[in-house]
């Protein structure tokens, strides 16, 4: 059968799992700067799925969707050493404070300009929010079949594809036709590491912008090597209705932050020599609490 | 009309625990808003199901009954809801923060152009003033959630946009019957007229059930380990307290996400919520996300090496020091202390 043509969702996000000690301003808040930013962990699994069905179906190729700031670029460039084949940065001031449901109206959009696609592929959440919405919310956007919570792939012909998704009390065996959009699980493979051959083909690939502000020329470069470019869209590429983007198109707002501040309680220090341990197993067995 | 409406999930007749505790917040939050409380039903024979929703204070239950309906898949059970939701225009749609809630809520918020907050811990009727364009919104409903890994707490509101969606996760809200005879209204939906041949698509060829073996949920005590246990090794150290204390061994989810355990050990916003009569947190740091789902513990004890973990704030009792001395010694001196 001829190459699917797959597109990944993708989001470069804090990494929120290791807010270390140097990560914490005095105030007890987090100072956000300090945490690195990295390819959102299930977006990894999601693109080790879209690579292993391009290892088993020739001439199938991978693009790379995401929308963030200038610098989300970086997760295309680590998507490409990995085996994608291009990636679209969506990027404009005008997404700026979208919810899930702006973001995947942005996304819909833009997925209408890339031209045909049999397969969407995301992860299931982003570490950053852990809403799990923005893969079915396009999904609909698009009106296409969704399948969340794929673990891998049993089998593709020309008309369906059949999966197997992870659900908290066991499996299921899915079939879906195409085109289609399915998440997946971080209880997928992991993804495979950077290939070298391709670290060398793409660590000149760059979005427009990110040429622009280069301090060195590659300009002769970019004219020979297309495969260097990295497709930017802003708003002014996609069709849309202002009323449904960024702030504005976001019906959740946030009213109010608390910045976790934890308070003290009056916990009993209880000493880690024989003695303190065998107080508070007595207290506890005579408060009933065990035994 | 502008009721608040509750999405129960329903498999082989039974409606899992997580709806009817959303019927009976959702009762609470009725009462309050002066409003009457639906409850919504969609699966197979599904004959008698009222007297297990109608009970929780429910004035009206829509029930979609179709053989076609059960098991669960996205676009029947979304088109259903998405006419329903348009016939009716709730201004509150509940459901639970499942498998299928996280699935099916995003996809009906997407269509219907309303706001959904993921997983919440707590849902409170508000007023919200927008100072900008000076205007007054009355009794809309905060949706809190821990968020950005657990380090904020933030209250979302859906200011135009209805309804206001939410998805909350099994053990958060309570459970509590309040009439058994409690007159609602049955309604049954003409299914053929909600869902088209076209939204059965996606197929599920086959399916295990695999009932969870382990019950976090029912321990009246906790052994629960994070990142600072250190390794799975030590992991078992905390087995076998619980073995001695009849408890069960729960994870934070770095430790999970560590492989030190399973992910269906994983207690917190993203995992279970726990409440026992004690909880003892071995090498937990104590991030939000975590506390969500344990904070309501009876009693806590804290082991840590870090005299400083954030953990030791809501602990009942803090013993400093390192896992692998503590926990032999607990184990030797509760088989000293009992008998």
């Amino acid at each position: 059968m001829k190459g699917l043509k797959i597109i990944v969702l993708a989001k470069q996000v804090p990494d929120t799992r290791n807010v270390g000690k140097d990560a914490m301003k005095a105030d007890g808040t987090v100072n956000r700067a300090a945490l690195p930013a990295i390819f959102n962990p299930e977006d990894l699994n999601a693109l080790e799925l879209a690579l292993r069905v391009k290892d088993t179906i020739p001439g199938t190729t991978i693009t790379i969707l995401t929308m963030g700031p200038g610098r989300a670029a970086e997760i295309i460039r680590e998507g490409l050493y990995r085996g994608a084949d291009s990636g679209v940065l969506l990027t404009d001031r005008a997404f700026a404070g979208s919810d899930t449901l702006a973001t995947s109206y942005a996304l819909a959009q833009a997925i209408k300009e890339m031209g045909h696609f049999d397969l969407i592929v995301a992860g299931r959440q982003a570490i950053d929010g852990d809403t799990a919405q923005v893969g079915p919310q396009v999904a609909e956007k698009l009106n296409l079949p969704q399948v969340t919570y794929v673990e891998e792939v049993l089998s593709i012909d020309k008309s369906a594809i059949v999966m197997r998704r992870r659900l908290d009390n066991g499996v299921e065996t899915v079939k879906s036709p195409f085109p289609m959009l399915l998440t997946v699980n971080g209880s997928a493979p992991d993804c495979r590491s950077r290939n070298v051959k391709m670290l060398m083909k793409y660590k000149h690939a760059r979005t427009i912008t990110e040429k622009q502000e280069a301090t060195e020329d590659y300009t002769h470069l970019y004219d020979s090597r297309p495969f260097l470019y990295i497709r930017e869209m802003t708003v002014a590429d996609i069709k849309t209705d202002a009323d449904q983007l960024g702030l504005t198109g976001s019906p959740t707002k946030v009213k109010k932050i608390d910045n976790v501040v934890l308070q003290a309680k009056d916990a009993k220090k209880m000493s880690n020599a024989d003695d303190g341990i065998n107080d508070l197993m007595r207290e506890l067995i005579e408060s009933h609490v065990i035994g | 009309m502008n009721n608040i409406f509750v999405y129960c999930e329903v498999e082989e007749g039974i409606v899992s625990e997580v709806s009817l505790e959303l019927l009976t917040k959702g009762r609470s939050l009725a009462s309050q808003l002066n409003c009457q409380l639906e409850a919504v039903v969609v699966g197979s024979g599904l004959k008698g199901v009222e007297k297990q929703i109608l009970p929780f204070g429910v004035d009206v239950l829509h029930i979609a009954d179709d053989k076609r309906l059960e098991p669960y898949t996205t676009l029947p059970h979304a088109a259903i809801l998405i006419k329903l939701f348009e016939e009716e225009k709730p201004q509150i749609a509940l459901m639970g923060a499942t498998p299928i809630g996280r699935d099916l809520g995003p996809r009906v918020s997407s269509a219907l152009h309303s706001g959904l907050t993921a997983d919440c811990t707590s849902l409170e009727i508000g007023d919200h003033e927008d100072k900008k364009a000076g205007v007054v919104y009355k009794d809309l409903l905060y949706q809190i959630r821990p968020a950005f890994g657990g380090n904020i707490i933030a209250t979302i509101i859906n200011p135009d946009c209805r309804p206001q969606m939410a998805t909350v996760r099994e053990g958060v809200m309570k459970k509590e019957k309040i009439n058994a005879n409690y007159p609602g209204k049955v309604i049954q939906l003409d299914v053929a007229k909600y869902v088209t041949d076209l939204d059965f698509a996606v197929q599920i060829i086959e399916r295990h059930t695999e009932k969870k073996k382990i019950n976090i949920k029912g321990a009246s005590i906790v052994v629960s380990g994070g990142y600072g246990v250190g390794s799975k090794d030590n992991f078992k150290l905390l087995y076998d307290l619980a073995a001695v204390l009849g408890a069960e061994v729960g994870a934070s989810r770095a430790a999970v996400d560590a492989g030190f355990a399973d992910h269906d050990r994983q207690i917190g916003q993203t995992g279970i919520t726990v409440r026992p009569k004690l909880y003892i947190a071995c090498g937990i740091s104590g991030q939000v996300q975590h506390r969500a789902g344990m904070e309501e513990s009876a009693q806590i004890i804290s082991i840590n090496s870090d005299p400083e973990a954030p953990i030791n704030s809501i602990a009942d009792y803090v013993i400093t020091g390192d896992i692998a001395e503590v926990i032999p010694k607990m184990i030797k001196y509760y088989k000293l202390n009992t008998k």
